[in-house]
């Protein structure tokens, strides 16, 4: 599915990523935990094709494909989404009129059929319902106003939307109550299957109660230093990353 | 004095030559080119006006030749030379049409292109189509359905012929003929244009909707469009442009004259897609329009809305005028400059009677190196006690070369009056345009959403049918905004 190879990435001459190596093979689901500053966040923006990223080094390929070739919309198309840790506001554009567009633009590039008006709603309203969102919000303008648990379930109602290959979930836990958190859980682990990875990143274990890793990576300055499984996480949150690494 | 022999002479060996015209092969009658009382005459005795019309016309001449272009908008291009232009100009008159079989099939085939249904769905839409090509027109359709219920719509020119005491009463009183250098140019030498007339309690039961083309080469166009609503009726009227590629700049000076009556309403929208130019800014049309409405009645109300994606320079005022009591001005706009493309469009409200209330909505959007002006008047005479208005003004930049400029005149001479006035700049940021990337959506689909969805407010107000046509009209303006 992805694999990372010895992956070095400056952000404004400051290195971040220094030799960071990772594989996700289908189905399986991986979490990567580190301290503040650690590299996580551009790892999921290089990922997904952010510009201001330098890449000096390395090699990714998703879908035995150079990722590096490909436009962010292209990676989306084939298959990648990112959970955003801080979704952006679009004034105007009503939440319903993007889930259609994007969904319809991910669609024709799967050369699938795009959906008409009533069944994208017959099929957004089964989704929101999923995920208990209400429908008032998603009429509104995209995240404008939403609270940050609202923009995460947001994004999630997105990821179960368009049925990626590989989501990246970036610390989609941080700041959700328990309720919310196990909401995104259930996302994940409905989308679950055999053909579909996750990466999740985050700070916390808590969110690791609801949706079991098969492994679970340690990435410090820039590298993955240690990995294990479920258990990992576990023991982090006992010792904390200095009694770790 | 009379038409002179040289003109004349001139006119004759043009119009024998079986002129093709560079697009389509219409035969084109042109009158030769240059401005003076006697291609004033000319056009005038061509349509076989009465004297009063012809006296207006000559009026409107001598008062254009003491006035000067104006000069205080934000739109610059070089000089306009005058006489180096042709003011007439129609498809020969063959023989009267009876149905639209017996229209040139190059002029239909022509508004296919452009993407015009054809009248057949436009009559199943429920849309009556006055052609308007080049400066005459050469067909009306449903004419006898609203003739029923004593609805004219027709051409200027009919119109002159048939109901010249309406005519008479409403015309230039709206826009007098020393209103301003474009008008008082348009009143001396409009070729042709629309005229509506709603009796008193009539509701227009369809859209009407006028298509206007310039064709001809290097014809200025001069339509004039009256609209009249009497008590109590109703009218939607919807105006759209398009035209082709050409080199050499386009003049385009209308004048559209709006009256409603005590409880009448007149909705007017416009698509304005002249050509623009090219992306270096060579050509396009230059858009120098007069439009404005008068409320004369009470509890009468004239809503204007625009989207104008169009023409190298737009210069254009839609405007109400709120006479009666409790009348109700309102004007959507949408206006966006691409390329090289200026753009200074606005309003004026014009408050006079009691309880007025007006809304402005404007949003303007600018890329490529595009200059966009929003340039209002909200005006609160004396009498106008309890006067309301809200303005709303927002700007949205695609790039670091273009500009976004407001302009907001308040005049307000009664203590009950209130005027709001809100303005937003903003750009399209690079987390927006990567969060939709990230969803799948290319650079430009990715604008295009969030450029409708910045102009959505004004976009819900034009009829059904015409908002789908600007949202893609929307994109194609704004095609190559992206590096």
């Amino acid at each position: 599915m992805l694999k990372i190879e010895d992956l070095h990435v400056n952000v404004e001459n400051k290195k971040i990523l220094q030799g960071l190596d990772l594989e996700i093979s289908p189905g399986e689901i991986h979490a990567i935990m580190g301290p503040n500053g650690s590299g996580k966040s551009t790892l999921a923006n290089v990922l997904s094709g952010k510009e201001g990223y330098e890449v000096t080094k390395g090699k990714i390929t998703f879908l035995k494909k150079n990722l590096f070739n490909l436009e962010p919309e292209t990676r989306a198309g084939e298959g990648l989404f990112l959970a955003f840790q801080y979704p952006v506001e679009i004034p105007g554009v009503s939440g319903m009129n993007f889930l259609r567009t994007t969904l319809n633009s991910v669609r024709k590039y799967k050369k699938q059929k795009e959906l008409d008006g009533v069944n994208f709603l017959k099929l957004l309203r089964e989704k929101a319902k999923f995920i208990k969102m209400d429908e008032k919000l998603i009429k509104r303008s995209v995240n404008t106003g939403f609270s940050g648990g609202e923009k995460k379930r947001s994004e999630i109602l997105q990821m179960i939307l368009l049925e990626p290959k590989l989501a990246i979930l970036d610390e989609t836990d941080s700041g959700l109550d328990i309720d919310a958190l196990k909401t995104v859980a259930n996302g994940v682990n409905d989308l679950k299957n055999k053909n579909r990875s996750f990466l999740i990143i985050t700070h916390y274990q808590r969110l690791l109660n609801y949706i079991v890793p098969d492994k679970v990576h340690i990435l410090s300055n820039g590298k993955i230093v240690k990995t294990g499984d479920k258990n990992l996480a576990i023991e982090l949150e006992k010792k904390g990353y200095e009694g770790l690494v | 004095m009379s038409v002179s022999v040289e003109t004349k002479k001139k006119v004759k060996s043009i119009t024998e030559k079986y002129k093709y015209g560079f697009t389509t092969d219409v035969e084109s009658d042109k009158a030769p080119k240059g401005l003076n009382e006697d291609i004033v005459r000319l056009i005038s005795q061509k349509k076989k006006e009465p004297k009063w019309l012809l006296d207006w016309r000559l009026r409107a001449f001598e008062a254009w030749t003491k006035m000067k272009e104006p000069n205080w908008s934000m739109v610059k291009f070089p000089k306009i030379n005058y006489q180096d232009s042709y003011y007439y100009s129609a498809p020969k008159p063959k023989k009267k049409l009876k149905n639209l079989n017996e229209v040139d099939p190059a002029i239909l085939s022509t508004y296919e292109k452009l993407g015009i249904p054809l009248e057949e769905q436009k009559r199943l839409a429920g849309v009556a189509v006055d052609y308007v090509f080049d400066s005459t027109s050469v067909a009306t359709t449903f004419k006898d359905q609203l003739a029923k219920l004593g609805i004219i719509f027709c051409s200027f020119s009919e119109a002159v012929q048939l109901h010249p005491e309406l005519v008479k009463k409403y015309l230039g009183t709206v826009i007098p003929y020393t209103d301003n250098y474009f008008a008082t140019l348009n009143s001396a030498v409009f070729s042709d244009g629309s005229f509506v007339y709603i009796p008193p309690g009539v509701k227009c039961p369809m859209e009407l909707s006028t298509y206007f083309r310039i064709n001809a080469e290097n014809t200025g166009q001069f339509e004039r469009t009256l609209i009249i609503a009497d008590k109590d009726s109703y009218v939607s009227y919807l105006e759209g442009c398009t035209a082709p590629m050409r080199d050499e700049n386009q003049l385009h000076a209308a004048c559209v004259e709006l009256i409603t009556l005590d409880n009448a309403e007149i909705k007017y929208s416009t698509v304005q897609n002249w050509y623009p130019g090219d992306e270096n800014g060579k050509g396009g049309v230059y858009n120098f329009v007069t439009k404005r409405g008068a409320c004369r009645g009470n509890n009468s109300k004239i809503s204007w809305t625009q989207v104008e994606t169009g023409s190298a320079i737009t210069w254009k005022y839609p405007s109400c005028i709120l006479q009666g009591d409790n009348s109700v001005g309102e004007f959507y706009s949408v206006a966006i400059t691409n390329n090289f493309q200026q753009a200074d469009t606005g309003t004026k409200m014009i408050h006079l009677g009691k309880n007025t209330k007006s809304t402005i909505i404007s949003k303007g959007i600018s890329t490529g190196r595009g200059q966009n002006t929003y340039r209002g008047l909200v005006r609160m005479g004396p009498k106008a006690i309890d006067g309301r208005n809200f303005t709303q003004c927002d700007s949205l930049l695609i790039g670091d070369r273009c500009g976004a400029h407001t302009v907001p005149y308040i005049e307000v001479k009664n203590k009950s009056a209130k005027v709001e006035h809100e303005a937003t700049t903003s750009k399209i940021s690079d987390e927006q345009m990567f969060y939709c990337r990230q969803r799948g959506l290319d650079q430009e689909n990715a604008i295009s959403l969030i450029v409708n969805g910045f102009c959505k407010q004004v976009l819900k107000e034009l009829p059904m049918e015409f908002a789908v046509e600007a949202q893609k009209l929307l994109g194609i303006s704004l095609e190559g905004s992206v590096g």
